[in-house]
């Protein structure tokens, strides 16, 4: 792979906190208060990203959301596309979905086939009411017709372009960057 | 990783090929608690289940363990086969491979039977148990066992009892836990403790009392009453008393101890019942975690079987 450089910054720490604090309040204005809802971060940078929505409705709502993890390695598609042998990490979902509106949380939405896997994956543990989506990144180039309810920021990019989202939780640091491969 | 076509023993393994198959097989733990226990990672893919031996647990293990990874699965046993008929194994298994299919399970009375099938085929081979050789998911799920009870495997003590020198299990078990660094023990009638087994790193009791003294993992074989054509030992009585692990004799090992057990049991024989049903015994947790295995097994080798193809050029995961 060829080597990569910072084509921009979207967000900074500042930023990162703006954004999640506005899709808290989307999430809980969309859905008439936090009755039925639950969150359900998709790893790896879903779940952190879930948890920080979950903290901030807890605080303006004093409801603390019941919270879930999804691990859809087992459900995705092109598995050989994107490792040789992807390692498998636990599901978690402490509750029942029956019922439920689920806000799957994912950092970036590109081709939609992660969250088709989600939903895939979600639909086996019972039949929630409602399925939304929340992604702090949209970078566009949707393979399926997939669509988020909450975005933080939609960013227009090349396929050629990566995007680089770095959390506290994962990496030490918070901020999003558009990086792309240096041509000789 | 696993960089391997076959899981053949656990004598070839590495300790980190090892982690992984255990890393992935805790994973799987949570799809069989799942309302559907059923993921689509093997759909498409097939699998055959050689049996060449009696088997129960082993065999219905591995069917599920497919069946939750959606692959698709025919079971195959030697009565009614054209085994009977004649036809070599090679030949039995050239003419199953030439219907398309990902992978073969085989038990097999004979020791490398196993082997030789992953020399001649393309597919997948997971040994299921090969004569006295070896038993590698048995040996994974112990170990998987073990951990999930202790934590850490590196400095456990652990003892093996039984018929050492027939069992595929004791050795499995051997390689394993020696390569995660617990030490590991067997003690058995001396005419079922084979010649130079020090060699694998493991010391030999044939006083029970002596072999239990402060372990933290006792391991009871089978003594396989069908096999006793020629007895190795003067009568099943005997062994009982002297081998037999009861309350009494398991107060030498230490008190938070845990008693495994392959099964079946000989109720009275090897183990008391109330050991096998009492506060120590893991045997039905062996069984649940015997499923995740097989689970992790298949998927680890079975899976990755379609050719890799590179990503793109920062293409990305998303």
């Amino acid at each position: 792979m060829k080597p990569l450089r910072e084509k921009a910054k979207i967000l900074d720490e500042e930023g990162v906190r703006r954004v999640l604090t506005r899709i808290a309040h989307e999430i809980v204005e969309k859905n008439g208060g936090t009755g039925h809802l639950a969150l359900i971060g998709i790893r790896t940078r879903g779940v952190p990203l879930a948890e920080r929505i979950r903290k901030m409705i807890a605080a303006f709502e004093n409801k603390e959301l019941p919270m879930g993890t999804l691990d859809i390695t087992l459900y995705r598609d092109d598995l050989e596309l994107i490792s040789p042998q992807p390692i498998v990490k636990r599901t978690d979902i402490p509750f029942n979905i029956q019922d439920k509106v689920v806000v799957l949380v994912d950092d970036v939405l590109f081709t939609g086939r992660t969250v088709r896997a989600a939903m895939d994956e979600l639909i086996d543990f019972g039949r929630p009411r409602e399925i939304q989506l929340a992604v702090l990144i949209d970078r566009g180039h949707r393979e399926f017709p997939i669509r988020a309810d909450y975005v933080g920021k939609n960013v227009p990019t090349s396929r050629k372009e990566i995007v680089h989202v770095e959390l506290k939780e994962e990496d030490g640091v918070d901020g999003v960057t558009i990086e792309e491969p240096v041509e000789p | 990783m696993l960089n391997r076509k076959d899981l053949l023993g656990l004598e070839d393994l590495t300790k980190e090929e090892i982690v992984t198959i255990l890393d992935t097989a805790s994973s799987f733990k949570e799809v069989l608690e799942r309302p559907i226990r059923k993921v689509p990672a093997l759909r498409g893919k097939t699998v055959v289940n050689l049996f060449f031996e009696p088997s129960t647990r082993t065999r219905i293990s591995f069917e599920m363990a497919e069946k939750r990874l959606s692959a698709d699965t025919i079971s195959f046993s030697q009565t009614g086969s054209s085994v009977s008929k004649g036809e070599t194994l090679k030949d039995t298994a050239k003419n199953i491979e030439a219907m398309e299919i990902d992978a073969i399970v085989i038990r097999h009375s004979e020791s490398g039977a196993p082997h030789f099938l992953a020399r001649n085929l393309d597919s997948v081979v997971i040994n299921a148990g090969d004569g006295s050789h070896e038993h590698p998911t048995q040996g994974l799920l112990d170990l998987l066992t073990v951990r999930e009870k202790k934590g850490n495997l590196a400095g456990l003590k652990m003892v093996i009892i039984g018929d050492i020198a027939h069992s595929r299990v004791a050795r499995s078990d051997i390689w394993g836990f020696t390569k995660l660094g617990a030490d590991v023990s067997i003690c058995g009638p001396s005419t079922m403790i084979p010649a130079e087994v020090e060699k694998f790193g493991v010391r030999v009791h044939t006083r029970i009392e002596e072999a239990l003294e402060g372990v933290d993992v006792v391991n009871v074989l089978r003594i396989q009453l069908e096999r006793q054509g020629q007895p190795l030992f003067p009568s099943v009585r005997e062994y009982a008393k002297l081998f037999g692990i009861d309350g009494e004799k398991l107060k030498r090992a230490k008190s938070d101890c845990i008693v495994m057990h392959p099964g079946p049991i000989n109720r009275g024989v090897e183990i008391d019942n109330e050991v096998a049903d009492g506060a120590h015994s893991v045997i039905l947790g062996q069984v649940t975690n015997g499923v995740a295995v097989r689970m992790a097994v298949l998927y680890l080798l079975v899976g990755k079987s379609a050719p890799f193809l590179p990503l793109e050029e920062g293409e990305k995961d998303h």
